[in-house]
């Protein structure tokens, strides 16, 4: 059984991902998906029928802890790491015209 | 006797007892590596300023008598997917190139409690992802047992920085073997424990169901001292165990008599190389004259744990990696038009084809139409995985087989090939699936002289177990003169 990616799965793929692809890139990434996904439809021979999909090996559910605030203000050490800031913001591309 | 020599444990007490300087063992450990690293590239960052700084102060705090701890003033290296706050902290990726974080993951700050002193932070693959550290955006590690060859991953910089004596210990991670296989390529002894003994805080995400810190260190006690200090109970991560028996240390006993081993036959099938077959069973075979019994059994399904591997942490990535868009921290592209075309330029110049490749992947499994397909069916797989894995260790105290199916490969052999490269992943993804501890022992050497692991496997909750059976085996080794 073999997968054929087509240009519109990766396309709308590369959307998903956010990922701006070149066209060398989107071909590999066809012949890439294809590949990996033969070989994940293995899993196919599998019965599993009636088996509970495992998110996590131990039931632990509904973690929750008081909401109080207990680290400090960071805000100028973190800031120092955007791209582009003003001040106490940061600068992102115009998004409301 | 060289200080570089030592162990953590042994510099620790030596430390102590005042013949050796905080100072003496980080300036012992930055000649190291200005005399080796250039060639072995072990460390993505290095702290001189920094560690020298606290090895003054741990060296007052050891005096005072306030730090009593087995690792006050050991040098240790940090893999680079960990915060440290203040210090670069790159995932090595181009993306997070000038990132300094504002706090220190949990077992960072876990050991820094303990009295250890950061030396730097280690090479990996990009984001984790890769078995070889030569996907990292900073140039590979070499190996330190023979340079032409990787040194595994994805910690492989913190497996080659034990290996070259770079540092004392060091901390890795593991999602799908991340740890033991580097270990078993470096000649190191690595360990996972069980899913939530360490908390993931400050870890930065691959495939957060699968992730563990863990340590890599010159011998098994080194390993039972750092998962000693780093496991804790931590609100801060969801997933994180609430454990009252993480004194590992008291399972170094050198006693195995009566304990029952599996020897699953599908991890001793075609693909595994002869030498390493034949030096893991020789091992067993050591602790079966130490009075373990050996059985040999059918696990099952191993084939099904890489495909479903994949396609979880694959798809896990694809949402852990959405927060790199270039806007609070990390690279950003410098042309673009408009916001959204500014997330996929960032997201396409920052990242590397390994991490692209496995983003793309995960967003399509999780895509409307294919949810059910792949990633539901991939969940299912992991429950019939752990079934197995609960149906052997109703039998067993722990199963041992290879850590992985060859001694380390060539440098510039492995990426070409994704699907072969994922399939040496085939003895270590299942445990990161299952949550179970694992731990890779050094067992002998190839034709070549590189390094063959052993990887030792346990039940949830029983490291102890692991870690009796590694320090027996250990003791065995050293008896019979066997340089380890």
């Amino acid at each position: 059984m073999a997968n054929i990616i087509s240009d519109e799965t990766i396309e709308y793929v590369g959307i998903l991902a956010k990922l701006e692809l070149s066209g060398e890139e989107k071909e590999q990434a066809k012949k890439d998906m294809g590949r990996m996904l033969d070989y994940i439809d293995q899993l196919n021979e599998l019965d599993t029928e009636g088996v509970e999909p495992m998110s996590h090996v131990f039931p632990v559910q509904n973690v929750f802890r008081e909401d109080v605030v207990t680290n400090g203000d960071d805000h100028e050490a973190m800031l120092a790491n955007a791209p582009e800031r003003r001040e106490d913001s940061y600068i992102v591309p115009m998004t409301v015209i | 006797m060289d200080i570089l020599q030592y162990t953590a444990a042994e510099l620790g007490k030596k430390i102590k007892a005042g013949e050796v300087t905080v100072k003496e063992a980080c300036e012992a450990v930055f000649a190291r590596i200005e005399e080796k690293d250039k060639e072995f590239n072990c460390y993505i960052t290095v702290d001189r300023e920094g560690a020298l700084a606290r090895a003054a102060e741990v060296q007052k705090q050891i005096e005072a008598g306030t730090l009593t701890g087995p690792l006050a003033g050991v040098p240790v290296a940090v893999k680079d997917n960990m915060n440290t706050k203040g210090l670069r902290t790159t995932c090595a990726s181009k993306i997070l190139e000038d990132f300094v974080p504002s706090f220190s993951a949990e077992a960072v700050r876990n050991l820094e409690k303990a009295g250890a002193v950061i030396i730097g932070k280690t090479n990996m693959d990009e984001f984790a992802m890769g078995s070889t550290t030569e996907t990292s955006y900073y140039g590979p590690t070499k190996n330190p047992c023979s340079p032409e060859h990787v040194p595994g991953g994805s910690s492989g910089g913190s497996a080659a920085a034990v290996a070259a004596r770079e540092c004392f210990y060091a901390l890795g991670s593991d999602t799908g073997g991340s740890i033991r296989q580097p270990a078993s390529f470096c000649g190191v002894v690595g360990m996972k424990p069980t899913y939530g003994t360490v908390s993931r805080y400050g870890l930065i995400a691959y495939g957060s169901s699968l992730d563990q810190i863990g340590p890599l260190c010159k011998d098994v006690t080194d390993c039972a001292i750092v998962l000693e200090a780093i496991s804790s109970h931590d609100p801060k991560d969801s997933t994180s165990l609430d454990r009252t028996d993480t004194d590992f240390t008291s399972a170094l006993v050198e006693d195995v008599q009566g304990m029952r081993i599996g020897i699953p036959r599908d991890y001793f099938g075609p693909g595994l190389d002869p030498e390493v077959r034949e030096a893991v069973l020789a091992a067993v075979e050591l602790l079966k004259k130490k009075g373990a019994t050996v059985e040999e059994f059918e696990l099952s399904l191993v084939e099904y744990a890489i495909p479903a591997y994949y396609v979880i942490a694959c798809a896990e990535a694809s949402s852990n990696l959405a927060r790199f868009d270039g806007v609070k921290y990390g690279y950003r592209a410098k042309e673009f038009e408009g916001l959204h075309d500014m997330y996929k330029r960032t997201r396409a110049e920052g990242f590397g084809t390994e991490t692209k490749r496995r983003i793309m992947l995960g967003s399509f499994v999780l895509s409307s139409g294919y949810y059910d397909a792949y990633y539901l069916k991939a969940l299912r797989t992991k429950a019939l995985i752990k079934q197995a894995f609960d149906k052997a260790f109703a039998k067993y105290d722990v199963i041992i087989g290879p850590a992985a199916p060859a001694t380390a490969p060539k440098l510039g052999e492995s990426l070409s090939d994704p699907i072969q490269m994922y399939l040496g992943d085939i003895y270590t993804v299942s445990v990161n699936l299952a949550g179970l501890p694992g731990i890779t022992v050094p067992c002998g050497r190839d034709e070549k002289g590189l390094p063959i692991g052993m990887q030792i496997i346990g039940n949830c909750f029983e490291e102890k177990k692991l870690i009796r059976m590694a320090y027996t085996y250990e003791c065995g080794r050293r008896k019979e003169g066997a340089e380890l």
